[in-house]
C-alpha cells in the first residue's frame, strides 16, 4: 500500500486535571498543556511500524483544528511521519464535521488505510472513526489491540467487553487504536530538528466545501457531584465491622 | 408521541442487560413509544426476552444469516432504514454500541450524543467529558433524529413485566461483504459478570503478578463478587483486557466496590464513581483512591486481603 493517513487531535494533556469554569460556560483551557490525543499517538506509532516493515510507503498525519495544532503535527513528524496536513478551523466542530472533513482529505489522498485513536480524551465521544468509515462506505475495525496486513486485507483484534474479537476487513479501511496496540516511541532531539523541514500543508476548512453538520448545542458545564467524605479504619476487623454496619455483608 | 428505536445487544442466547438499561433511558423521555430492534439469525429466546422488557411496545426482529455476528458495517445500514421515522435511536454505551451507533448516526447525517447519563427534557441530556471531570448538558437539534448511546452505569435495568408485540421485519438495505468475523476469545468465567455484578473486587499493579491475583479471586468468590482490574494490572499482563475498569475500560456501578492495590488514577475513578460503597486497601496512605473511598484501610494487601477473606 502506498499511503496511510493518521488523525492527530490536539487535546488537553492526559495528566492535566481539567476544571469547569465557575460560570458553567466551559472548562478552563487557558495556559493548559496541550498534546496529541494519546490514542492518536498510538495510531501513528502503528502506522510508522507498518511503513518500517515495508508494507506502506508514506505516513501522512492530519489534524483538524486551530493553527496551534501545527505543534502536534510537528510532534507527529518528529515521531516519523512523512508529511502533515492541517485543516484549519477555529470553530467548535462536532464529530460528524470532523468525519466529513477527514473524508474530504481521504478523497484527495486516497490512502490504503486510515488510522486514528478510538476516542479523544477531551470530549470522550468515540465517534469520528466510525463516522468516517460510514461516509466513506468502507469497513471499520474499532478498539484495535493487534493489526496485521496481508493480501489487501487487515486482520484486526479488537478489545471488546466479552474479550478479544478478531475480524478481517478489506482495504481500504478505518482502524481505531486502543491502548494496548503498541507503546509509542519517544521523540529524539535530532528528529525534532529534522521534522522542521518536513512539509506541513495548511488548508482553510472553507476550501474543502464540507457541509456543516446539525450541531449539538452544549448549554451548560458542571463539575461532577462530589462523593461523601469516607472514613479510615485501622484494622481488617474494623473494616469488616464497617461493612456489616452498612449492611453490605 | 416520540418514536424511539432501541438496538438490542445479545450473544445469540441472552439479551445483554445493557439493553434493559437503554430501554430505561428511552422510557425517561416524555410519551416515549419504544421499539426494540433485535438483529439475529433466527430470533428465538433473545426476541422473547426483549418482548418482556417493561414499556416496550414492539420488538422488531430482523432475522438473516448476515446478522450472526454484530458487525457494525452490516447492522448500521439496516438500522438506518428502520430508523427512517424514529425520533430517537438509542444503543448501549458498551463496546457493541460504541462501535455501531456512530456509524448509524453518520448514515442518518447527525452527531451522536455519547454516554447519556440523564434525560433533562426535550432532546436534552447530560453526558460526561474529560474522563468525567465535567458533565455537560447537550441539546440535539430539532428536525433530525437523535442518536445516542446510554451510559449503562447511570441507568437501572427496565423491568420484565412487558408483553410487546413481535414483528418480523426485513430491511432491504444492501449489506457489505467487506467485513468478516473471525473469532472471539472470551475468558469464560463462573464469576458474576463485571458489568452487572452487585459486588466487584478489583486488583491493581501492586498485586505484582498474575499468580498473586489469586488472593483477589479468593476474596471475590467468598462474597460472590465479579473481578476487575486497573489498567496498570492489565497492561502488566496480570489479567485479560476484559477486566479493565475505567475511562477506556468498563464503567461500572456495583453496590460494593473493593479496590485492592489500586492507586486511583482519575481514569480508573471514572469507571467506579457510581459505585454505592467504595472500599480501598492500599499500602500508600497518600494514594488518590482514598479521596473517593467510603472506607479506607492502609495496609499491606498480602496480609490484609487473606485476613479479610477469612473474616467475611
Amino acid at each position: 500500500m502506498e499511503k496511510i493517513l493518521v488523525g492527530l487531535k490536539r487535546a488537553v494533556d492526559y495528566n492535566v486535571r481539567v476544571r469547569v469554569r465557575n460560570d458553567g460556560s466551559g472548562v478552563e483551557t487557558d495556559g493548559v498543556k496541550m498534546s496529541i490525543n494519546p490514542f492518536d499517538e498510538i495510531a501513528l506509532e502503528e502506522a510508522l511500524r507498518i511503513r518500517e516493515r515495508g508494507e506502506a510507503t508514506e505516513v501522512i498525519v492530519l489534524s483538524i483544528g486551530p493553527a496551534d495544532a501545527q505543534q502536534q503535527l510537528r510532534t507527529g513528524l518528529a515521531m516519523g511521519a512523512d508529511r502533515a496536513i492541517l485543516v484549519q478551523s477555529d470553530a467548535e466542530l462536532d464529530a460528524l464535521d470532523r468525519a466529513r472533513i477527514f473524508h474530504a482529505i481521504v478523497e484527495r489522498e486516497t490512502p490504503g488505510l486510515v488510522l486514528l485513536g478510538k476516542q479523544a480524551i477531551d470530549d470522550d465521544n468515540n465517534q469520528t472513526g466510525q463516522m468516517l468509515a460510514a461516509i466513506w462506505g468502507r469497513p471499520q475495525a474499532t478498539f484495535a489491540s493487534k493489526l496485521a496486513l496481508q493480501d489487501g486485507k487487515a486482520r484486526v483484534t479488537r478489545e471488546v467487553d466479552a474479550g478479544l474479537e478478531t475480524i478481517e476487513v478489506e482495504l481500504p479501511a478505518v482502524v481505531t487504536a486502543d491502548l494496548r496496540l503498541n507503546e509509542p516511541r519517544y521523540v529524539k532531539l535530532p528528529d525534532i530538528m529534522k521534522a522542521k523541514k518536513k512539509p506541513l500543508d495548511t488548508i482553510p476548512v472553507d476550501d474543502l466545501g464540507v457541509e456543516p453538520s446539525p450541531a449539538l448545542q452544549v448549554t451548560h458545564y458542571a463539575p461532577p457531584e462530589p462523593r461523601q467524605k469516607g472514613i479510615m479504619v485501622g484494622t481488617v476487623g474494623e473494616l469488616v465491622d464497617a461493612l456489616k454496619q452498612k449492611g453490605l455483608i | 408521541m416520540p418514536g424511539i428505536l432501541v438496538i438490542a445487544e445479545h450473544d445469540g442466547e441472552q439479551l445483554n442487560p445493557s439493553t434493559a438499561k437503554a430501554v430505561a433511558c428511552a422510557a425517561a423521555i416524555d410519551g416515549a413509544n419504544i421499539d426494540v430492534a433485535v438483529f439475529s439469525t433466527a430470533g428465538g429466546a433473545v426476541v422473547d426476552q426483549a418482548a418482556r422488557l417493561s414499556s416496550v411496545s414492539r420488538v422488531l426482529s430482523v432475522e438473516a444469516a448476515a446478522n450472526e455476528h454484530a458487525l457494525a458495517a452490516v447492522l448500521a445500514p439496516q438500522i438506518a432504514e428502520l430508523a427512517a421515522d424514529a425520533d430517537y435511536v438509542f444503543g448501549p454505551s458498551t463496546t457493541f454500541g460504541k462501535d455501531l451507533m456512530p456509524r448509524v448516526a453518520a448514515l442518518l447525517g447527525v452527531n451522536q450524543v455519547s454516554d447519556i447519563m440523564t434525560v433533562e427534557g426535550d432532546r436534552t441530556f447530560t453526558r460526561p467529558i474529560y474522563a468525567g471531570n465535567a458533565i455537560v448538558t447537550v441539546r440535539a437539534p430539532e428536525g433530525h433524529p437523535v442518536v445516542g448511546t446510554v451510559r449503562t452505569a447511570s441507568w437501572p435495568e427496565a423491568g420484565n413485566d412487558g408483553s410487546a408485540a413481535v414483528e418480523r421485519v426485513s430491511p432491504s438495505a444492501e449489506l457489505p461483504s467487506h467485513t468478516r468475523f473471525v473469532e472471539l476469545q472470551s475468558g469464560d468465567s463462573d464469576r458474576p459478570d463485571l458489568q452487572t455484578a452487585s459486588r466487584v473486587v478489583s486488583g491493581g499493579r501492586a498485586l505484582g503478578s498474575a499468580e498473586n491475583f489469586s488472593i483477589i479471586y479468593a476474596l471475590a468468590d467468598k462474597i460472590g463478587a465479579g473481578v476487575g482490574a486497573s489498567r496498570a494490572a492489565v497492561d502488566a499482563g496480570y489479567v485479560p483486557n476484559d477486566m479493565q475498569v475505567g475511562q477506556t475500560g468498563k464503567i461500572i456501578a456495583p453496590e460494593l466496590y473493593v479496590a485492592i492495590g489500586i492507586s486511583g488514577a482519575i481514569q480508573h475513578l471514572t469507571g467506579i464513581k457510581d459505585a454505592g460503597t467504595i472500599v480501598a486497601i492500599n499500602k500508600d496512605e497518600e494514594a488518590p483512591i482514598f479521596e473517593v473511598a467510603d472506607i479506607g484501610l492502609v495496609a499491606d494487601l498480602f496480609t490484609a486481603v487473606p485476613e479479610l477473606t477469612e473474616k467475611l
